[in-house]
């Protein structure tokens, strides 16, 4: 096991090596360090585990408030800041209009190793035992290239962190490792949201009923994102015991997808999913000893709303740019109060928005009671990230109203915020 | 990463709330009724915080908000210091009563002034002195550095004329800091600080307001007719140094508006636990499951409230957090200001309209609470120059580019 990890460290490392894109994009250099330091790292767990079981990770005090990030963390932001400002931005206004992830994309993310911080080191991961705070920087710094990009190259550290977490450790090793593969795990999606007006993810319209030794699935799932292009579903249903999730190969009989297309959020994919009487074999349904269903969407909805932070703070810093710039009246529109308390109210929220769910993930984390502080997160990203996206394009005036600037995407995109369950996982 | 109450800060952080609830609330609604009377009780209180200052450096109070309390620490590495714990405390204070935290003797805001900027000969005569903060005239307020009280160096004084208004606890402190200019064509840097006794000659107390809320804190204007006052009460360096003058006035302030953030905090703390027992009883139900649209409007109301108070109360620690060590804060710190002010503002508002008529009547507290919350976001620098000065930092503007 000890040579596992490290050769699964290695391995991501001499694919980045071989691979000509980071050069293009001048993120060689960043990219080198951090996975220096993450290897490095997978290294020293592995060590460790040689002689004891339970080695606690090097962590930041908790007995102190502290703010400041781990020197892994602040790295891999940095990179992941890079990566996002140099290919997710310049690929997203196309990706929108064209409604899909670019293929190459994809490779690149792959190459990234993202999923690799959802897979234990058991299973040739890096995922340690405190994950949720890294979960949300990652989700925060690729937020800022572009809401959609971000969340679809999320998908598959997501579908692992969800496996992570409430499968039980037969199903972890057997759908885990494919994450770390060299190839990647196949196309996965998180069906949760249902069509339903009021529609309730605590009170699930989709059942599943038991039958000998299956389940039978039944149901509509919606706006599931990445849902057309996945060929593994993991779908939350009702059982008579309660909500439960499952995998689902998404060429069972009885599914069916077509495009949904949305306000926002157009480059994901989006699929209305249909379950007819759809057969799942019991041993599909995710068994982890200790599965919380609201546990389970606290951490989707963190997800949305870590992304939410990265991209209004990428609207913020697109309008300080141009408010300096652009002149009216003589001055810069900057120079005018109606204008820069705007400017000053959206960095007061962002910064509320981006505290709140570091709390959330820190207490979750530390496996303290968090379900309060992820709802209130919740609540909070939901109606800020949507005064950002609206205030961004009044700030633009005209020109924020079309497409010459990334606010209008913005603005559709973070209307998302408040409407996705599941989709996503920390 | 941990954004909790730090353990060490528990204890403190419980004593206080214990002070507010046993003995601030039952006189809460006395001295909101009896306005100029001197709440007694404090004095008996300011003797045991006092005994407990020196028992522990990070007891409760305003004047651990200090620069120097951080410089104190020597060990490497995150600190939470001096500026966190007084915050802590001010909150649990706060959500006793705002009122009576302001009137508490020796905790007022010229002492933190004094606590940050005097040097060491006026520590030991001014350090255990309690003392207002006199900045505010008739004529400007949020434009501190149009101040026209004037200060002329006399021998070994200096004189100084004018007319100060809205200084709490100006009458009941023993001594006042008071802004003056020692040259008003010199502008910000001529602005300089003096520490006025009570008794001296030319020094008059000429009214106290009737006010709003926050009743039981006195706020007084006082003249100042030729009042002969020690060159050595003058705080900080009296060189007119026109590269950073003001910066040493104002520096007071990046201290202090988390705390004046703290005491909002605090009150619609208060005003938040109440209104949820009230919900409570009348059969809301608090999950933090439900989707805030399957709720009824008052618990979605309250969870919108409870999430708003819970960001500006995250991002008051963080202002203190970076004081603490030694980052500066001066954004962040507007930002706390800005946040919490208003969020109290609307959250102790509300409170009273989620509870109808007993939260508009005086059986309740929350009425008292919307009306002492409001100054929250006036003083120490209202909303909208808190909006400025974050604005100017983001958009990398100076004060006559953002008027
Ligand atoms: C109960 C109480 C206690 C106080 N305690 C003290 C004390 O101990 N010591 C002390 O020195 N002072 C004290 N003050 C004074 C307080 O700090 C001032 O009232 C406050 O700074 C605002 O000044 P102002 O009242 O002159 O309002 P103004 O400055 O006249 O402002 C009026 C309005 O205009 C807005 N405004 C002003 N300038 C601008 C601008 N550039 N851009 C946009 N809007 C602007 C303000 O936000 C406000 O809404 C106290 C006041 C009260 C009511």
């Amino acid at each position: 096991m000890r040579t596992d990890v490290q050769g699964h460290a290695l391995a991501v490392l001499s694919k980045v090596a071989q691979a000509d894109w980071p050069d293009r994009f001048k993120l060689r250099h960043p990219f080198e360090k951090l996975l220096y330091t993450g290897s490095r790292s997978s290294f020293r767990y592995a060590a460790a585990r040689g002689g004891k079981s339970k080695v606690p990770r090097v962590v930041s005090s908790d007995s102190l408030f502290d703010l400041s990030l781990s020197d892994e963390q602040q790295m891999l932001v940095e990179m992941l800041d890079s990566f996002a400002s140099e290919v997710l931005r310049p690929a997203a206004h196309d990706a929108d209009a064209q409604a899909a992830v670019p293929a190459e994309l994809l490779i690149q993310a792959r190459e990234l190793g993202l999923a690799f911080y959802g897979v234990p080191e058991a299973h040739g991961g890096m995922a340690g035992e405190r994950t949720l705070v890294t979960n949300a920087l990652i989700a925060e710094a690729l937020g800022k290239g572009d809401l959609t990009l971000a969340a679809s190259l999320l998908v598959p550290l997501s579908a692992a962190n969800c496996i992570r977490r409430w499968a039980s450790p037969e199903q972890q090793a057997q759908w885990l490792p494919a994450f770390a593969s060299e190839q990647g795990a196949e196309p996965y999606a998180l069906a949760v949201n249902e069509p339903a007006v009021l529609a309730d993810p605590q009170r699930l319209q989709t059942t599943a009923r038991k039958r000998g030794g299956h389940y039978l699935l039944n149901g509509e799932k919606s706006l599931v994102l990445q849902g057309l292009n996945a060929s593994r579903l993991l779908v939350a249903a009702q059982c008579s015991d309660g909500p439960a999730l499952f995998w689902v190969d998404a060429a069972s009989k009885g599914i069916s997808r077509q495009a949904e297309p949305a306000m926002g959020l157009k480059a994901g994919a989006l699929a209305r999913v249909r379950f007819k009487s759809v057969k799942v074999p019991a041993e599909q349904r995710l068994a982890g000893a200790d599965f919380d269903y609201s546990a389970f969407l606290a951490c989707s909805s963190l997800a949305w709303c870590a992304l939410a932070v990265g991209t209004s703070q990428a609207a913020l810093d697109y309008v300080i740019g141009y408010c300096n710039e652009r002149v009216a009246f003589g001055e810069p529109i900057s120079h005018r109060q109606g204008v820069a308390f705007m400017v000053a109210d959206l960095a007061i929220e962002i910064d509320a928005m981006r505290l709140m769910v570091w709390r959330a993930c820190a207490r979750a984390e530390r496996g303290e009671s968090f379900l309060r502080e992820a709802y209130l997160a919740r609540v909070l990203c939901a109606e800020k990230a949507m005064k950002v996206g609206t205030d961004a394009v009044q700030l633009l005036g005209g020109h924020g109203f079309t497409k010459e600037h990334p606010v209008e995407r913005w603005y559709r995109d973070l209307r998302a915020i408040a409407i996705q369950a599941g989709g996503l996982h920390l | 990463m941990y954004l909790e109450t730090p353990k060490k800060f528990r204890a403190l952080e419980n004593q206080a709330h214990q002070v507010a609830a046993q003995f601030f609330r039952p006189i809460s609604r006395k001295y909101d009724k009896a306005e100029h009377a001197y709440p007694k009780e404090l004095d008996l209180l300011a003797a045991l915080l006092d005994g407990m200052n020196e028992g522990s450096p990070n007891a409760v109070g305003a004047t651990s908000a200090s620069k120097r309390g951080a410089a104190r620490e020597v060990e490497e590495g995150i600190k939470n210091g001096g500026n966190l714990s007084a915050l802590l405390g001010v909150m649990e204070l706060c959500w006793g009563d705002v009122g009576l935290l302001l009137a508490m003797p020796r905790q007022g805001l010229g002492n933190a002034a004094i606590a940050a900027v005097a040097n060491d000969e006026q520590l030991g005569r001014f350090g255990k002195t309690w003392a207002a903060m006199a900045i505010t005239e008739p004529g400007c307020g949020s434009d501190s550095a149009a101040i026209r009280t004037t200060a002329v160096k006399d021998g070994d004084h200096y004189i100084l004329n004018g007319e100060k208004i809205f200084v709490t606890s100006g009458e009941r402190a023993k001594a006042v800091v008071v802004w003056a200019t020692l040259d008003k064509g010199l502008g910000r840097a001529a602005i300089k600080s003096f520490v006025v006794e009570h008794g001296t000659p030319g020094m008059t107390v000429t009214r106290l307001e009737k006010k709003l809320g926050i009743k039981a804190s006195d706020t007084a204007a006082i003249s100042f007719v030729d009042c002969r006052v020690p060159a050595a009460n003058l705080l900080g360096n009296p060189e007119i140094d026109v590269q950073k003058g003001f910066a040493g006035v104002m520096e007071t302030f990046d201290n202090t508006r988390p705390l004046v953030a703290g005491m909002a905090i605090g009150v619609a703390k208060a005003a938040l636990d109440r209104t949820r027992e009230l919900l409570s009883r009348a059969g809301c139900r608090f999950d933090y499951r439900k989707p805030l649209l399957s709720v009824s409007h008052a618990e979605a109301t309250l969870y919108r409230l409870e999430a708003e108070w819970e960001a500006a109360r995250l991002l008051t620690l963080k202002a203190a957090w970076m004081a603490d060590n030694k980052l500066p804060n001066s954004k962040e710190a507007s930002i706390a200001k800005a946040k919490a002010g208003r969020v109290a503002n609307e959250i102790t508002l509300k409170c009273v309209e989620l509870a109808g008529a007993a939260g508009y009547g005086e059986d309740e507290l929350l009425e008292k609470w919307a009306r002492d919350s409001k100054i929250l976001d006036i003083f120490e620098g209202t909303q909208q120059i808190q909006l400025l000065i974050i604005a100017r930092r983001l958009l990398g503007k100076t004060s006559s580019e953002l008027k």
